[in-house]
């Protein structure tokens, strides 16, 4: 199939421009930009004037709850929110039920894909440890020869830094990416609020920033001693962004996320105990919002993920504490990221590049530009749209949302996944 | 969600449920208090009893154990004239699976009109009075580390019974306050009926990191915190907190934070000393002063009854006179 998108707004992250032109698609591929190459004829066209041409959202962290976790979601249902949504490629943490700690169930996680029609790509991030159990080491090599793109061990601690030292060597020797949520369980504790005004009110056991910090000046001095090839995914506190700006400049070899609902919420936003609103890490202070922006602004954090835990109606349907963390977030990711942009933190191909370009590089997966030889995962965004964020409307089958009555603007008309119109409004 | 903040008072600024002192006004505090002392006589009859809650069924649901709190709910329940259910839950359907959303609404199919609730989770009085139905009420009898404000309302009557007006006191809340639910409502309490000054007097391991912003002064010295003041609430110290590094033993913490007589020397002379109960003795307090002349304990738990009588007549519509 070949396919020509005329007159679009198209977005490159990695030139960093956007420039009105045609694209030209075929076998998968962008192959050409603002001409047609010889011999090109189109079997489809779409008009996309008046609208923007992007490359597919790279998610670098979402659970689809597949397998293992039915009532909350599935492979189906949430690459059909994520195509819906404009994500066209997933990276799952391995804490599915069963954990992706063998080759069993990273080829499950394939075929369920496959069987569901391939509607986005779904990326494994192998475990660890044998079980998450904090342990011993997964069969990192051969997870990865099995398709998995990294090593992480979620939110599950490893049992001391021997563990972690050792995990991280031998990942190091395989040239494998680690991905660390850097969280200390003791300070975590049963905490479900950050430690601050608002938890003091309410009486929420709190989290301290040092539950992240501590752990994350331990993990950078083991990523310094071992050389392996670090990840830092959803952080939340002002300082943690410092230390990483500062171990970034000392060369080391790291990158970073947070979670796009934290350049938004803070820790007023519980309100008086709403479920909806309880994340680990916790929702922050104002001041720790401020400084994840300015971390996403100069590149100290690299990438923003939706950080997607879908629920059941039941896991929020609690008092505040013994409800489950997480929030539902393909439906919002983009809508927010645009709503970045037009609060001028970033110029929208920089803000886009944190939603595509950064984390393919990073994770080592196609696509995430607009150039000639790219995969051709992209989609039209019309960006006049309005509309308000309403959770019954959800795609995803989880509609914990966090943003329900929120005003956005901004709507994916177009999906494509390798060359493939995948979803159409 | 919005709208939450007025759970507890309806369109008319009424009492609907009563989940926390804060939210409420100084009004409704004052309302409170007079009522309950128009109900002090009820206990005083022969037959202790007023029709007001007469053909109302009321469910004390205690996912936590008690013995204060509930007998003297139960006690106002029934000087009200109501109908009364009372269950251990931690003992009977949670055990077995059941959600706490099934619990309530399996009670509500029995045609229950109020809940007296205590649970172990901050927030779970505001999650049952979203739930129950239209008409239905919600008194929270403690949650989690949140707010206990029928207690905190009984040391108001206490406070009010000896100090008369709160406007020129000083009142030093003593103790674990980070874990203390009665804390917490007693602050908000206390600046809502315009009390002089406020102090909470702990070591920083029982204090939550941002205690000023209740609305207190903090003290980690006991003895600059009990200068002149004229109330001492002292909370009590639950032995676990010896475990998890909080504290490094009871004999310390009674040297550095037991009241002592030499100690309450330093308050007023007519302070008077409080304690919400059960207390440990020689752990936060002497038992010198708690049978001591400036001690009114005992009083406390007396007025808990005509307190706990007035908010559920409040909540009927009753208000200001036992007659």
């Amino acid at each position: 199939m070949s396919l020509l998108i005329r007159n679009g707004l198209v977005i490159a992250p990695a030139a960093s421009t956007q420039h009105e032109a045609d694209l030209y698609l075929q076998d998968g591929k962008i192959v050409g930009i603002d001409k047609a190459p010889a011999g090109f004829e189109a079997t489809e066209t779409i008009d996309a004037t008046g609208r923007w041409v992007m490359p597919g959202l790279v998610d670098c962290q979402a659970r689809l709850r597949d397998p293992g976790q039915p009532e909350k979601a599935n492979i189906e249902s949430e690459t059909n929110a994520a195509i819906r949504n404009g994500i066209t490629t997933l990276c799952l943490p391995p804490d599915t039920q069963p954990a992706i700690d063998n080759s069993a169930t990273v080829e499950l996680i394939h075929h369920r894909n496959e069987m569901f029609g391939h509607r986005a790509h779904v990326y494994p991030v192998g475990a660890l440890t044998r079980g998450l159990g904090g342990e011993q080491l997964s069969n990192m090599a051969s997870l990865r020869d099995n398709g998995c793109i990294a090593f992480s061990n979620a939110r599950f601690p490893l049992a001391n830094n021997l563990v972690q030292r050792r995990a991280m060597d031998y990942a190091a020797g395989q040239q494998a990416l680690v991905i660390i949520q850097p969280l200390d369980q003791e300070l975590l504790g049963n905490g479900c609020a950050h430690e601050g005004a608002i938890a003091t009110r309410l009486g929420l056991p709190a989290i301290p920033e040092a539950a992240e910090t501590a752990a994350l000046a331990k993990d950078i001095e083991l990523v310094a001693q071992t050389g392996a090839r670090t990840h830092f995914g959803q952080l939340s506190c002002a300082r943690s962004v410092d230390m990483i700006r500062r171990a970034k400049a000392k060369g080391l070899p790291i990158s970073a996320d947070c979670a796009i609902h934290q350049l938004f919420l803070t820790d007023h936003d519980i309100g008086y105990f709403d479920s909806n609103m309880f994340t680990i890490p916790p929702l922050r202070s104002a001041s720790d919002r401020d400084a994840l922006r300015e971390g996403v602004a100069d590149g100290t954090i690299d990438c923003l993920c939706s950080d997607h835990q879908p629920h059941e109606v039941d896991a929020k349907l609690k008092p505040f504490p013994s409800a489950e963390p997480g929030i539902s977030g393909l439906d919002t990711l983009l809508p927010l990221a645009l709503r970045l942009v037009e609060e001028g933190l970033l110029p929208l191909p920089e803000l886009i590049a944190r939603l595509t370009l950064n984390p393919a590089r990073i994770l080592g997966l196609p696509g995430g530009d607009m150039a000639v030889g790219a995969a051709a995962d992209l989609i039209i965004v019309d960006p006049e749209t309005h509309w308000i964020c309403r959770a019954a409307d959800f795609v995803s089958k989880g509609k914990n949302t966090a943003f329900e009555g929120w005003d956005f603007r901004g709507s994916v008309t177009h999906t494509l996944v390798a060359g493939d119109i995948a979803y159409q409004l | 969600m919005p709208g939450n903040d007025n759970l507890q008072l309806d369109d008319n600024g009424r009492l609907r449920h009563f989940l926390g002192i804060e939210g409420l006004n100084q009004a409704i505090l004052t309302e409170i208090l007079d009522t309950a002392e128009s109900f002090t006589s009820v206990a005083d009859r022969t037959i202790k009893k007023v029709p007001i809650l007469r053909g109302i069924t009321v469910a004390n649901l205690f996912f936590e154990a008690s013995t204060r709190t509930r007998s003297t709910f139960e006690l106002a329940e029934q000087r009200l004239s109501a109908d009364i259910l009372s269950l251990n839950v931690d003992t009977s359907a949670t055990v077995k699976g059941e959600s706490l959303l099934d619990t309530l609404q399996n009670l509500e199919a029995m045609q229950i009109d109020m809940f007296v609730i205590r649970h172990q989770d901050s927030g779970s009085a505001y999650f049952f009075a979203q739930h129950v139905r239209p008409g239905v009420s919600v008194l929270n009898a403690g949650d989690g580390q949140h707010e206990h404000p029928t207690q905190a309302m009984l040391d108001m009557y206490t406070i009010r019974h000896y100090k008369k007006d709160f406007r020129n006191l000083r009142v030093a809340i003593v103790g674990d306050i980070l874990h203390s639910r009665v804390a917490r409502s007693q602050i908000h309490a206390l600046n809502l009926l315009n009390t002089a000054e406020v102090r909470v007097i702990a070591p920083r391991t029982l204090l939550p990191v941002a205690a000023e912003s209740l609305g207190v002064k903090v003290y980690e010295d006991l003895e600059q915190g009990l200068e002149d003041v004229d109330v001492v609430i002292m909370l009590r110290l639950q032995k676990e907190r010896m475990r998890g590094a909080l504290l490094p033993s009871e004999k310390e913490y009674f040297r550095k934070y037991g009241l002592s007589q030499e100690r309450l020397r330093r308050a007023k002379p007519d302070a008077i000393v409080m304690h919400p109960g059960p207390a440990n003795r020689g752990v936060e307090i002497e038992s010198s002063v708690m049978d001591g002349e400036q001690s009114v304990i005992l009083q406390q738990v007396s007025f808990g009854i005509s307190v706990r009588m007035a908010v559920m007549a409040m909540i009927v519509g009753h208000s200001g006179s036992a007659s």
